[in-house]
């Protein structure tokens, strides 16, 4: 039966998230958007927080590990499932309500682990329980076309020896361990790129720098070199031979499970900024109303209509996308169609909601100006909106990237 | 489930998809439909027998759920089936004529009645099909005969409008002097009459006024955009009653003082769209629906927005279909358009605001059938639609290029049909 509200059994636990993003994450945005670089340590005590909430069951597995696949379980009737995907992309919308930065900083909770739960078999998943995971993809030649990286990864005895330059590595200096896209063969193109877990502290692996950023300046940002660094043969996720035929599929597997995540964290930052406009909007004496026509009412009234409901498609979309994947259907094209139209809306919106709040909105008194800044990138990684824009095409038009490039 | 069921078993009997191909096309009207300001009196409505209602109303109970779920019911699957078989291998055939003429032919009308359309959300104990509020599933009707063809989808559901009004807000005098005859064999059309002629028109402020009498009311005041007006039998006009707000009145058609005037627009045509004019029309107590509530008011205001909706997902639904293998056969500088990202990201584009389109529409209905608000759900779906709705009928045609703009084919009609969507209000009610 159609109905497109949150669950009612996870209600408690996203009220609970929103809790704590109102009384931990919120007050500390300004500070650490000030203090760029500096260790948020008040996330560990929240990040032992999450932990125990998802032993406890509460979360329903929420959290950069929700997003793992798993056979339909028969715990629930008419087999329809709302699980650990609904549950990640409804919490992280309340933690990006609360800080988008200050998410992407949460111990264990990194994209890696996402990519880590979508593609490890069950040995390397216990293996790499705990552990914090950044995602080291792009590198300073290359960004959106990720078949053309140049880090390499050669078999040698039981290890892979990696070399190779990874940029904007979101988490790079705080995290305990990266997985690195790199390259068993550069002769046979994509099919040979695989992902593999290299942990902090392993020989040959440096930070080499960390970035100065727009937005989410909370959330460390590094560049990560690998001379001659050597991991055992067993860090490489997923199957180590080159099949051409399935060409990316592999390591592209990992963004049908995490573009709705980052869709959840536009979804919230764009939330974050509708409430503070329209409170401000209302302290202005301008109330929308839903009923009269919108050309009626004040022009920020309609603007202000105009975004909501541009918010709701966001938001419906990635529900659904994650929705899907709760329920083992294939949703690539649902995911990129959240992804794209989330982050270009959630980039919008808090564009307008800083010129539709004035002065007010654009200096730092309110933080408004912060999640204009912020949500910039969300448009930007996980793939840029024009990548989404061409999987989508390719999608609904049946072609190759050969044939749509 | 028992709905659908009932739905089907009428198609066994009327065979209506098969029987459509045989039907003569239809005699021309008497209603000049294309003359703007073409003014006649309404039609002789049938008499409706005066009940007493003494049972008092039926109503439909409403429906929980407390998962996220996008899948529809069995029975759902089952009459949105039937319903797009219909819109394909009948509606789009009717429909670039129809466009033309300004009417939609007898034999589509006559058959989306028999497929029991009027009666999806009609008490079963009212005649009906319906078991529970069902507005989910009459948006996915809606939506299905849409892709078929936006103005005989709607000229098919006017009646429809009408009957759920009088489920949901008429007393037992009401439902069973109107409500029987769409429950008959000889179903009425009617109309859903709230818009009026005139920019910036607020819903929630009409012109018409509905003043007391000794014994009722007087109307006074014209209505635009009236689906099949000179057609229809009954009508429920949107007035302001004196010393209230707006509310709703049940007019018969041959009420003295009652007159249709033409009003063909841009799009829409074969739901031969006119204005009703009224003047002094004199009107019992018993015609005034829902007792005036201001809420009864606006969810009347609220579910005929999510109709238009409805029928712009529909037709931007063919839109997509269409543009999707013409953009790979047509081929510009030696390989097919589709090659081009300008063009693949209009289509990108048109699947992505059109899916956001759908589940902000479904949300809504979901809500509505549950009793639960749904005032905001609707305002964002309508804006979503109006905009996007637009915008992928423009997109429809800059993809066809010239060629999207002559009649050859339909894209340039889906154009001009979904520049109604954000401006009718009324015609259509889920």
């Amino acid at each position: 039966m159609i109905n497109l509200e949150p669950p009612k059994k996870l209600r408690a636990f996203v009220n609970q998230a929103h809790q704590v993003a109102a009384e931990f994450v919120r007050p500390l945005s300004r500070r650490y958007d000030l203090a760029e670089h500096a260790y948020p340590k008040e996330l560990d005590m929240l990040a032992s927080m999450v932990d125990g909430l998802n032993q406890s069951g509460q979360g329903q597995g929420a959290g950069a590990k929700g997003v793992r696949r798993q056979a339909n379980g028969d715990d629930e009737d008419a087999g329809v499932r709302n699980g650990s995907n609904l549950a990640s992309v409804l919490s992280i919308m309340e933690m990006s309500w609360g800080d988008v930065g200050l998410l992407l900083s949460m111990p264990r909770q990194g994209l890696g682990n996402s990519a880590i739960a979508s593609v490890a078999d069950d040995q390397q998943l216990e293996r790499f329980d705990g552990v914090w995971a950044g995602m080291a993809i792009t590198e300073p030649g290359c960004g959106s076309d990720s078949a053309a990286i140049r880090t390499t990864a050669e078999p040698d005895g039981d290890d892979y020896v990696i070399n190779g330059e990874k940029i904007f590595v979101t988490a790079g200096d705080r995290c305990d361990a990266v997985v690195v896209w790199a390259s068993l063969d550069r002769s046979r193109g994509r099919a040979a790129i695989k992902s593999f877990v290299v942990e902090k502290g392993t020989p040959g692996m440096r930070v080499e720098r960390l970035d100065h950023k727009l937005g989410i300046r909370a959330s460390d940002t590094a560049t990560i070199v690998f001379e001659d660094c050597r991991v055992p043969k067993a860090n490489l996720l997923g199957n180590p031979e080159i099949h051409d035929d399935q060409g990316f599929a592999g390591v592209m597997q990992t963004f049908d499970n995490t573009r709705p995540l980052v869709a959840a964290m536009a979804v919230g930052c764009a939330r974050a900024a509708l409430e503070v406009t329209r409170d401000l909007l209302r302290d202005a004496g301008v109330e929308t109303d839903y009923d009269r026509p919108p050309h009626l009412q004040p022009a920020a009234a309609a603007t202000y209509l105009a975004m909501e409901a541009d918010w709701e498609a966001a938001y419906l979309l990635t529900l659904q996308a994650a929705w899907m994947a709760d329920n083992d259907r294939p949703n690539s094209l649902q995911a990129s169609m959240a992804k794209a139209k989330a982050a270009r809306t959630a980039n919008d919106i808090t564009l307008r909601c800083v010129e539709l709040a004035g002065s007010v909105g654009y200096s730092e008194h309110e933080l408004l100006e912060k999640w204009a800044r912020d949500s910039k990138i969300l448009d930007i990684f996980e793939g840029t909106q024009q990548i989404q824009q061409l999987i989508i095409a390719r999608r609904l038009l049946h072609l190759t990237s050969t044939d749509l490039r | 489930m028992g709905g659908a069921l009932a739905v089907l078993s009428r198609i066994a009997r009327s065979r209506v998809i098969d029987r459509l191909g045989m039907r003569r096309p239809t005699e021309r009207v008497v209603f000049e439909a294309t003359r703007t300001g073409f003014r006649t009196a309404g039609a002789v409505s049938r008499t409706f027998a005066r009940k007493s209602g003494s049972d008092g109303p039926a109503r439909l109970a409403d429906r929980e759920s407390g998962r996220f779920d996008l899948t529809p019911t069995d029975g759902q699957r089952m009459i949105v089936d039937v319903v797009r078989e219909f819109a394909d291998e009948v509606m789009r055939p009717a429909a670039e004529k129809a466009d033309a003429a300004c009417v939609a032919p007898d034999e589509v009308l006559g058959s989306a009645l028999e497929l029991g359309l009027t009666l999806l959300e009609v008490p079963e104990s009212a005649g009906g099909l319906g078991t529970e509020r069902s507005t989910t599933t009459a948006v996915l009707v809606a939506e299905a005969l849409a892709r078929g063809d936006m103005g005989l989808a709607v000229a098919c559901l006017s009646p429809a409008s009408v009957a759920t009004a009088l489920s949901l807000w008429g007393d037992g005098a009401q439902q069973q002097t109107y409500l029987s005859t769409f429950t008959g064999s000889e179903i009425p059309a009617a109309a859903l009459a709230i818009a009026e002629p005139r920019p910036l028109f607020d819903p929630f402020d009409p012109r018409t006024t509905a003043v007391r009498t000794g014994d009722g009311y007087a109307l006074n005041g014209t209505k635009s955009m009236v689906v099949r007006a000179a057609d229809a039998e009954l009508f429920v006009i949107a007035a302001r009653l004196e010393g209230s707000g707006p509310a709703l009145f049940l007019v018969e058609s041959d009420t003295r003082g009652l007159e249709i005037e033409a009003e063909p627009a841009m799009g829409l045509r074969a739901a031969s769209l006119a204005r009703v004019v009224c003047t002094d029309v004199r009107l019992p107590r018993r015609a005034l629906l829902g007792d005036a509530a201001p809420e009864t008011y606006a969810e009347c205001v609220r579910l005929s927005r999510l109709g238009w909706c409805a029928v712009a997902i529909g037709t931007g639904q063919a839109v997509l279909d269409y543009v999707v293998p013409y953009v790979k056969e047509r081929k510009a500088f030696g390989e097919p358009i589709a090659h081009r990202q300008s063009v693949a990201f209009m289509v990108a584009t048109i699947g992505t605001e059109l899916e956001g389109m759908r589940l902000a529409t479904y949300r809504a209905a979901a809500r509505a059938e549950q009793g639960k608000d749904f005032a905001r759900e609707v305002a964002l779906a309508r804006r979503l639609c109006a905009e996007y709705g637009m915008r992928i009928g423009s997109d429809g045609v800059q993809l066809l290029g010239g060629h999207g703009y002559v009649k050859e084919h339909p894209v340039e009609r889906w154009y001009r049909d979904l520049r109604a969507v954000g401006v009718v209000e009324g015609g259509l009610l889920v």
